[in-house]
């Protein structure tokens, strides 16, 4: 497919790796803060390929593992009232919550539809009039444009049957948490492209200033990833952390300014609780007041998320880039994608997941 | 999570502001999505497009770029690559 084989040919990744290879003098530690690129670092085999002259870490990146167990829980309840039906991402039915999935739920009756989009969510709700339809959104910046946009369709076309339940978060303020731990080795980002993509990058230049460590708008494909990494150290072996993007052909310095207006016009940032990390400042965001009937919390009279540790795992400092996941105890034994304890182990876009999964393999591949 | 899929605008369907849908072509396979935040896409742009929103208009020109210089950074001694 256009955009994606293109950067995927194995012989130049081979010699792009090797030139990265050769730019490096010390084992530098990056980390990268989108499951999406967690996932393809591990998949094509470049961490693997790297590890003996970088440092990869994978920070807080996957929204679907940092999502509250709680909101899991409020989901599943949901959909064991009468006349409600949730709908959701794929990925989130296998998330665990405290008292079984989405997808547990479902097998013991609970009324749960995967959707593609929010928008079937409402044209779900415009084919049931007596059913009420609870989208259960999850995610990044990426995403929020298209949950504003469900919302306000619903609006327009005057649905008193469609809800929002929530559960969105922001990148940067989790960058900021990582740099702010005392605990923290990171000594430079690869930003998540596609968050970009919506929000631009321009943000991040306080970043840059204030922790003095590069920031690289980087793709997601094998040779982005090479390439978002080669920048990101040749800024620091030159001892200058600066911003760059790498990304170029998705991502514009300001992003995409009517997603941000659909994203402001809907929702409001506010602190968050990030499972398996604590409460985030301005690490989240919330349905406005002035929308507050499509505010599922609202219209069935939920209680806020919290977040509950999750037992002794270990998962804030593999999310912090403070060990790697198999340091954890828990890891591939009492902790497994089956049967995850964690938050990064939930999803296969998580660091543990991903590490579980791939981390036997040493080959690069396409 | 934030998976995006890049696609070819075959055809626009509505063009509200806020109801904007268009016909996107993912290498064969066609789906509608919303267009409301790139409504000056025309008819052959890609676009990247998530959860059913297509949320940037991809820039072809600087895809090309990238790949170009990835191409002559791959074929450079590594002394040359140190320096640049």
């Amino acid at each position: 497919m256009k955009f994606i084989d293109e950067y995927r040919q194995p012989a130049l990744i081979q010699r792009n790796l090797a030139e990265l290879r050769q730019a490096i003098t010390q084992r530098w530690v990056i980390m990268d803060v989108c499951g999406g690129q967690t996932h393809s670092l591990l998949r094509h085999g470049l961490e693997a390929a790297l590890e003996d002259v970088l440092e990869l870490v994978h920070g807080p990146g996957c929204p679907v593992c940092v999502t509250p167990a709680e909101a899991i829980d409020a989901a599943a309840e949901l959909a064991r009232r009468p006349n409600v039906i949730v709908a959701s991402f794929g990925d989130m039915l296998r998330v665990p919550g405290q008292r079984g999935s989405l997808l547990q739920a479902r097998a013991e009756g609970a009324k749960i539809r995967i959707v593609y989009s929010p928008m079937d969510a409402v044209e779900l709700a415009a084919s049931q009039p007596d059913q009420q339809i609870v989208f259960f959104g999850v995610g990044f910046e990426t995403t929020v444009p298209a949950t504003a946009l469900a919302l306000l369709h619903a609006r327009q076309r005057r649905l008193t049957n469609f809800s929002l339940l929530v559960s969105h978060v922001r990148v940067e303020p989790a960058m900021r948490a990582v740099m702010q731990s005392a605990e923290t080795r990171v000594q430079g980002f690869l930003a998540a492209g596609h968050v970009c993509t919506v929000t631009g990058y321009e943000h991040y230049h306080s970043f840059v200033a204030k922790f003095s460590v590069p920031v690289v708008v980087t793709g997601f494909e094998p040779l982005d990833l090479i390439n978002g990494l080669f920048e990101c150290v040749q800024s620091l072996e030159k001892g200058q952390p600066r911003l760059s993007n790498q990304y170029e052909r998705s991502v514009s310095p300001t992003g995409n300014l009517r997603a941000q207006r659909l994203m402001e016009q809907v929702y409001e940032i506010v602190d968050a609780p990030w499972r398996g990390f604590g409460r985030i400042a301005g690490g989240g965001l919330a349905i406005r007041p002035e929308f507050r009937e499509f505010d599922a919390r609202v219209r069935f009279q939920l209680a806020d998320a919290v977040c509950s540790p999750d037992g002794d795992c270990r998962s804030k400092e593999v999310m912090l880039g403070v060990i790697k996941p198999p340091e954890c105890p828990l890891f591939g034994n009492r902790c497994t994608p089956e049967t995850p304890v964690g938050a990064p182990m939930v999803s296969s876009e998580g660091a543990c997941s991903a590490y579980y999964r791939y981390s036997r393999s040493n080959e690069v591949t396409s | 999570m934030c998976l995006g899929v890049p696609g070819r605008v075959a055809v626009w369907i509505d063009q509200d502001p806020l109801m904007a849908l268009a016909e996107i072509d993912f290498g064969g396979l066609r789906k509608r999505c919303q267009m409301a935040c790139v409504p000056e896409a025309r008819v052959g742009d890609y676009v990247l497009v998530h959860a059913g929103v297509a949320i940037t208009i991809i820039d072809e020109v600087a895809a090309e770029k990238l790949l170009a210089t990835l191409a002559d950074l791959g074929e450079m001694n590594p002394q040359e690559a140190s320096f640049l």
